[in-house]
C-alpha cells in the first residue's frame, strides 16, 4: 500500500493543467510546420504562421494558448494499491481552481445549462473520469482542458453495424465538412467505435489526446486512418478556413467491443490549440 | 513580426472602404472595435426590440466576437482570439439593420447574416482562431463598455492596432 496525499494530487493537477495551457505539444508544434511547407496561398500560410507564432507568444509569455481556455477534463488512473489521503475529487477541483486563478485562464463554464446560465466564476467543475489499475502504486493523470469551439462541432451517431467501413468515414468527413471553418482547422480528429453511447464518446476523446503523427498499431485503423485524413483535407476548408489543403492534422481513430446490434461512432474534433497534460505521482 | 502583404484599413468603416475590400484580401486593421458574445447580443437586440438606448452607438462600428481571458499584471487584455461568428447570426441581421458595419470573428456565416451584408453594405472579417495571444498584442487599450455582471462576455471597447484579418464575406 503506498500513500499519497491529497495535496499533491491537487498540486499535480494545477501543474498540468497551466502546462497544457501555455506550451503546446512538440508533436503538433512539428505537424503544423511541415503544413506550412505544404500550403501555397497566401491566407493559408498567414494562418499557419500566426498560429506558430502564437504558440511561440504563448510558451515564452506563459500565457494561454487561446482566450478559451476550456472545460477542464481529467482521466485519473489510480492503481489499486493507492491509499489517497484526503479528499481526490476535492483535491482535483481545487487544484484546477488555483490554476485557475494563477494562469489567468477564463472563467467558461456556467452552472445551470439551459436556464440561468450563471457563470461559476472559477471555471469549476473540472470533469473526472476515474479508472483503478490492478498491481499498480501510481496515480497517472490526463488533463485535456477542451474549447467549446471545436467541442460544438463534435458528433455521436449510433450506426447499425450494416453501415460498415464506408459508413464510418462518411459520417467521420461529413462531420467535417459541416464544421467548416468554427472549430479552428488545422484539427485533429478524435473517432471512437464501438462501445456504448458514453463510452464511445469518452474513447474518442481519449484518441485526441494520442500523439500526433503516431500509427495506430493495428493495420486496418491505420489504412482507415489515413483515408479519413485524406478526405478531410481534400474538403478545401483549409488553415482558419481560408482554404487549403490542411484542414486536420490527423484523425486518430479508437476502438472498444460493442453489441451485437450496433456500432457507435463519435467524432470528436479539437482545435490546433489541442492543449493535454500528462503526469504521475 | 510576420511579413506580410497586407491592405492598411482604419476604422470605423466608411462605404468607401468596405466597397475597396474584397473576400481573400489580407487587411491590417486600426481603430476601435467593440467586443460582444452570444449574452451580450442577446441584451442588445432586447434593448433594440424595446426601443432602449444601446450601450454604445452601434452606427458604422465594428463589432468583435471575443470573450477575451483577463489580462495579467501589467497587460492590456489577456488571451483574445476569436469566437465562432455562427452563434451571434441569430442576431446580427438586426444589428446590422441598425448600423453596424463590420464583423470580426471565424467561420461561416448563415444565409440571413449574408443577406444584410448586401442589403446594408456591411463586411465580415476573420482572424485566426486560436491566435489568441498573438492578437491580444495588437489590444493597445481595452475598457469595459456596459454589462460587466456578464464577465467575459461584457461588452469591452478595445483600441487595435494592426491587427491582421482576412476579408471574408461583403455586402
Ligand atoms: S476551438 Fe480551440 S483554438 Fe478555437 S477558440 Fe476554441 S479553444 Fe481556441
Amino acid at each position: 500500500m503506498r500513500i499519497i496525499q491529497a495535496s499533491e494530487v491537487e498540486a499535480l493537477i494545477k501543474q498540468l493543467i497551466l502546462d497544457a495551457e501555455f506550451n503546446i505539444g512538440d508533436d503538433i508544434r512539428s505537424a503544423l510546420q511541415t503544413a506550412l511547407l505544404r500550403e501555397t496561398t497566401a491566407p493559408a500560410r498567414l494562418a499557419l504562421e500566426q498560429i506558430l507564432e502564437n504558440q511561440r507568444i504563448a510558451a515564452s509569455e506563459q500565457t494561454p494558448l487561446c482566450q478559451d481556455t476550456g472545460m477542464i477534463v481529467v482521466f485519473a488512473y489510480l492503481g489499486q494499491d493507492v491509499h489517497i489521503d484526503g479528499g481526490f475529487e476535492e483535491a482535483i477541483q481545487s487544484g484546477a481552481r488555483s490554476a485557475f486563478h494563477e494562469g489567468y485562464l477564463r472563467a467558461s463554464v456556467v452552472a445551470d445549462p439551459l436556464f440561468d446560465r450563471i457563470n461559476t466564476r472559477d471555471n469549476s467543475p473540472a470533469i473526472i473520469h476515474l479508472r483503478l489499475l490492478p498491481d499498480d502504486d501510481n496515480l497517472r493523470l490526463l488533463v485535456i482542458p477542451k474549447g467549446f469551439g471545436s467541442e460544438n462541432m463534435s458528433a455521436i451517431r449510433m450506426f447499425p453495424p450494416s453501415a460498415g467501413r464506408d459508413g464510418v468515414v462518411d459520417f467521420i468527413v461529413d462531420t467535417v465538412r459541416r464544421a467548416g471553418s468554427k472549430p479552428c482547422p488545422p484539427t485533429i480528429i478524435g473517432v471512437g467505435i464501438g462501445g456504448t453511447f458514453e463510452q464511445c464518446a469518452q474513447i474518442a476523446k481519449l484518441a485526441t489526446a494520442r500523439r500526433v503523427g503516431s500509427i495506430n498499431p493495428d493495420e486496418r485503423y491505420a489504412a482507415l486512418e489515413s483515408e479519413c485524413l485524406e478526405r478531410v483535407n481534400a474538403l478545401g476548408i483549409g488553415p482558419a478556413g481560408y482554404g487549403g489543403i490542411t484542414t486536420a492534422l490527423a484523425v486518430h481513430i479508437s476502438c472498444v467491443p460493442t453489441h451485437i446490434a450496433g456500432m457507435p461512432v463519435a467524432v470528436n474534433i479539437v482545435c490546433h490549440a489541442s492543449r493535454h497534460s500528462e503526469g504521475s505521482l | 513580426m510576420i511579413a506580410v502583404n497586407a491592405i492598411d484599413i482604419t476604422l470605423p468603416l466608411t462605404p468607401e472602404i468596405i466597397s475597396s475590400l474584397n473576400p481573400g484580401d489580407i487587411v491590417r486593421i486600426t481603430g476601435t472595435v467593440y467586443t460582444a458574445r452570444d449574452a451580450a447580443h442577446k441584451r442588445v437586440t432586447e434593448s433594440l426590440a424595446n426601443g432602449e438606448p444601446l450601450p454604445f452607438d452601434l452606427v458604422g462600428q465594428t463589432i468583435y466576437y471575443a470573450g477575451p481571458a483577463p489580462a495579467k499584471p501589467g497587460h492590456v487584455v489577456g488571451p483574445c482570439g476569436p469566437t465562432t461568428s455562427a452563434r451571434m447570426d441569430a442576431y446580427t441581421p438586426q444589428l446590422i439593420k441598425a448600423g453596424l458595419r463590420g464583423m470580426i470573428g471565424k467561420g461561416e456565416r448563415s444565409d440571413a447574416v449574408r443577406g444584410a451584408m448586401r442589403e446594408y453594405g456591411a463586411i465580415y472579417f476573420g482572424v485566426v482562431g486560436g491566435a489568441a495571444a498573438l492578437i491580444a498584442r495588437c489590444v493597445k487599450r481595452c475598457a469595459l463598455v456596459a454589462y460587466k455582471d456578464l464577465g467575459t462576455e461584457a461588452i469591452r471597447r478595445l483600441d487595435v492596432e494592426d491587427m491582421v484579418a482576412v476579408v471574408l464575406d461583403k455586402g
